[in-house]
């Protein structure tokens, strides 16, 4: 034992770099062909302003739900049962303030408690009795379609109140007279969330570099920068040039921040990981593993419950048929970005990609014109092919 | 008598660990050959090499049955020669029945067919010559252990068995149960089939076996004919454990304070088999600066006793008392055992200690989070030092801390989770079996750390099953068979010889009723 074991072996430090973190922005590289492969194929098509808010529009729900099933599948488990909950709750929504005329704030609160005892009621099989989570919410799947179809007692129920539907359809009030085509207050938010997650990062840079850490290559550094920034403020422009930022994308950036920071910086999310990880091993490191399983199934339930709520907005109406097949897209979304069916391996920036993967392909292959059944195909293929390279990545 | 069996100059190991060196050993036909020796040293992977499980070509030496040089690819190979194993953790498949279990891999078929009558009819025959009074189609869970026991041997005689390999295979059963187990043994060998006992229980050994062999750091030391003349038990636990102290152990200033973990009739039940009380009513105390350790076999209830006073990890219906650093903690869940200062280093790093995904930094930090974090908020930086220092102060050999713990050596990772348990402070820790596995140098590493841990006034506990490395570095060595403590040592009294008499006296005492059963042939 002499110094060397201090010392780090010298590697070409930019190719070692690079190398490492190929694999972290690997599935937004593929994003980025995605969407340039879609963009020249539909003539641009694909990023004009209406069509990009009406993918946001379109996949909001999706984003927000695999926001908790990616917590849910690091754990080592999984729900099949989301789409029923958020069909259930849109009914129960729809018979709320529709037909009993509750207001929409009380019975916003209220549908997001019934998420959450529906996660606790599953959650408390897996954690507390070891049932397999996905013989639990296969019964949770069926329970609750068979609900949202009784509740409804078959019927669809609509139209939701004004302020309801501005959850999916309205856009933030524009503060400053418009000028021209484009809505200034969703520039300047733009703009300002640019500079602020540029100086975010630079600020961690400067503060882990002054500890010692080796930190990543300026030159990375600043072309990391100057592409985040950029894509921001591209998407904003775009964004501001249709209607200004709508509603749900503000809350869908709120929760990827939020779960993106608990997930990377909290102990609760560090203990998430190790239970996936290990769960014998966490539990003998004092990690209490059956709550935490508890939570973050009542967390999906919750996060159902929002996409419920604003999957019937968008409608304006709740029908029986309401997050059939919504449980498939969260799943691959969350494995196309990298989480791993074994537990312990998954991040929320990844689940997001993975999402709008899936959101720009629906959305491109219907420009085309590719029909329903060779999109299915497609999408298919697509989840193996990435499921695949990230095992054999893996091997490696 | 000419040799069935010969095993020529046979040579493993693992990883640049020598787990067999240059042994040899001859099995006659009609012969029960006994193999004996302590945990470790190269009973099992002998027979592994035997059995084909690591196939010709990763050891060195020759196997010769029946004359002829043999080369086993796999199991099946040496199974097609009669060479049947049962090993120790018995492999029926519990809710098929008994006949479906020992015609699992051949059943008498006809184009795929399985002939229900035929296997009906050979089950019965076979469920005869082992002396078991069951119908074939009873299913094997509801069978005791030593009736399932016999179904294995069933399912060997169904492979037309001439050599039975037998690991420990009385260890969990009863008197009668083993009497007849016995009893079967001799039976075959008047009909011409030789058996291969490995067994613990020296008093079996000594009354059954034609020859003796034993093996001690994975070389043969001794084979003993027992025809010729009796075989004393003192005799072959001399051969066992008979070797210099060849390892070094560092030196330590010992300074004994007053007792830091008093445990008193302490009780425990097998979490599934709720009547069985696997820790009996025991007391146990450590004091500050001491290092303790518990000797014993495997199965003794080591494990058991620690993690079941480790904040009731494992065990069910857990009485007695608990005082730690003269205070009565809760020690009711993992956290609350930690908090009150209680460490457990697990046996098995692999499945228990480690997360080998992670890195060596999240390992580190996992059991103490609350000391690298503000409000549920981990300090990254903070973190990162603290995982550091541990990394320079155990010399954890990594590229950084941000490396996979499944990526190092076993000692390495042995040091990772030893830094998570001095993260949190302990005042007494319990290290289960802390060197398995581990090279030499890695282990006078461990056994350094060791040292400071009790100069700086912890106690320190150990379960080994190697006995030199007990004697080496406790202050104190507290003997557990079956789930009591059967004797205890100071330092300067305590020897390999009387420590291993301690535990064969009373294996003697369990098994001296099925010798008697044995004797009068009582059994049937």
């Amino acid at each position: 034992m002499t110094d060397k074991t201090v010392s780090l072996p010298e590697t070409p430090k930019h190719a070692g770099f690079i190398k490492n973190n190929l694999r972290n922005y690997g599935m937004l590289l593929s994003l980025l062909a995605i969407m340039l492969f879609f963009e020249i194929m539909t003539d641009g098509t694909l990023l004009q302003p209406l069509n990009l808010t009406n993918l946001v529009l379109q996949n909001s729900y999706i984003v927000i739900m695999a926001l908790g099933m990616l917590l849910v599948i690091v754990t080592g488990h999984i729900d099949l049962s989301v789409g029923s909950v958020a069909g259930f709750v849109g009914a129960v929504a729809a018979v709320l303030m529709v037909q009993y005329h509750v207001s929409y704030p009380v019975a916003f609160v209220f549908c997001l408690m019934v998420g959450a005892a529906i996660g606790a009621a599953q959650g408390y099989w897996v954690a507390y009795f070891g049932i397999p989570s996905f013989i639990v919410t296969l019964a949770g799947m069926l329970v609750f379609k068979g609900l949202a179809l009784a509740v409804l007692q078959g019927k669809s129920v609509g139209p939701f109140p004004q302020t309801f539907q501005k959850l999916s359809s309205g856009y933030i009030p524009e503060l400053f007279p418009s000028a021209g085509t484009l809505y200034p207050t969703s520039l300047l938010i733009g703009i300002a969330l640019a500079f602020v997650l540029v100086l975010a990062s630079a600020k961690s840079r400067a503060r882990e570099a002054s500890h010692g850490i080796e930190v990543e290559p300026y030159a990375f550094f600043l072309a990391k920068s100057v592409a985040l920034a950029g894509a921001v403020l591209y998407f904003t422009y775009l964004i501001a040039s249709h209607r200004g930022l709508p509603n749900v994308l503000v809350i869908m950036t709120a929760l990827i921040a939020l779960y993106g920071f608990v997930t990377r910086r909290t102990v609760i999310g560090r203990q998430i990981y190790a239970v996936g990880g290990n769960a014998k091993a966490a539990k003998l490191s004092g990690v209490k593993a059956e709550r935490l399983t508890f939570f973050t199934f009542v967390n999906m339930g919750v996060l159902a419950a929002l996409a419920g709520l604003v999957f019937a907005a968008r409608l304006n109406t709740a029908t029986p048929k309401a997050g059939l097949g919504f449980e498939l897209d969260v799943i691959a979304a969350c494995f196309i970005g990298g989480a791993s069916a074994y537990g312990g391996v998954g991040r929320v920036g990844g689940a997001v990609v993975g999402a709008m993967i899936m959101g720009v392909m629906n959305n491109g292959m219907s420009i085309l014109g590719i029909g329903i059944d060779y999109q299915q195909v497609i999408k298919g293929l697509v989840l193996l092919g990435a499921v695949c390279i990230d095992v054999y990545n893996q091997r490696r | 008598m000419t040799a069935m069996l010969e095993m020529r100059g046979v040579s493993k190991s693992f990883a640049g660990v020598q787990a067999l060196r240059d042994v040899n050993f001859t099995v006659e036909a009609g012969q029960i050959h006994a193999l004996v020796g302590e945990n470790g040293a190269g009973k099992s992977t002998l027979m592994k090499v035997l059995s084909g499980v690591y196939p010709a070509g990763s050891y060195d030496g020759a196997i010769i049955f029946d004359g002829e040089e043999r080369r086993f690819r796999d199991i099946n190979d040496s199974e097609a020669l009669g060479i049947i194993i049962i090993h120790q953790e018995l492999a029926l498949i519990p809710l098929m029945s008994i006949a479906e279990n020992i015609f699992l891999s051949h059943p008498p078929s006809r184009f795929g067919v399985i002939d229900r009558n035929i296997v009906h009819r050979r089950t019965t025959e076979l469920l005869a010559q082992v002396g078991l009074r069951e119908q074939p189609d009873t299913l094997v869970t509801d069978l005791g252990v030593g009736k399932q026991q016999l179904v294995e041997i069933a399912k060997a005689l169904s492979k037309r068995v001439r050599l039975l390999i037998l690991d420990e295979p009385t260890a969990s059963l009863n008197e009668a149960d083993s009497a007849a187990l016995l009893e079967r043994l001799l039976a075959f060998r008047d009909q011409g089939i030789a058996s291969i006992l490995i067994s613990h229980k020296l008093n079996e050994v000594a009354r059954v076996a034609d020859r003796i062999t034993v093996l001690r750091d994975g070389r043969t030391v001794d084979s003993l004919d027992c025809r010729t003349e009796r075989i004393e038990e003192d005799r072959i636990i001399r051969s066992m454990v008979n070797r210099d102290l060849a390892h070094r152990f560092p030196e330590r200033k010992v300074e004994i304070g007053e007792p830091v973990l008093t445990v008193v009739n302490w009780s425990v039940h097998h979490p599934l088999h709720t009547a069985r009380q696997v820790i009996k009513n025991v007391d146990f105390t450590v004091r500050r600066g001491e290092v303790v350790g518990i000797a014993g076999l495997m199965g003794a209830g080591r494990t058991e006793f620690a993690m079941s006073l480790f904040g009731r990890s494992w065990g069910y219906n857990i009485s007695g008392k608990v005082h730690l650093d003269g205070r009565e903690p809760d020690l009711s869940s993992v956290p609350a055992a930690i908090d009150a200062g209680l460490a457990y280093v697990t046996e098995d790093r692999k499945q228990l200690g480690l997360i080998l995904a992670d890195d060596v930094r999240k390992n580190v930090t996992l059991s103490s989070l609350r000391r690298v974090s503000e409000r549920g908020v981990i300090d990254d930086l903070i973190e990162l030092k603290a995982a550091s220092d541990y990394r320079n102060r155990m010399r954890i050999r990594c590229s950084d801390v941000y490396q996979e713990t499944g990526q190092l050596s076993g000692g390495n990772q042995q040091k990772v989770v030893l830094s998570k348990w001095l993260m949190t402070d302990p005042k007494v820790l319990l290290l289960d079996e802390p060197t398995r596995g581990i090279d030499v140098g890695a282990k006078y590493e461990i056994y350094c750390i060791i040292n400071e841990l009790a100069e700086a006034g912890k106690g320190v506990v150990v379960i080994s099953s190697e006995m030199p490395e007990l004697l080496g570095i406790c202050d104190r060595i507290c003997v557990m068979n079956d789930g009591a403590f059967v004797g205890e040592f100071a330092k300067d009294e305590a020897t390999q010889e009387n420590i291993m008499r301690a535990i064969m006296r009373n294996v003697r005492m369990q098994g001296a009723g099925a010798g008697a059963a044995l004797a009068q042939g009582a059994v049937r």
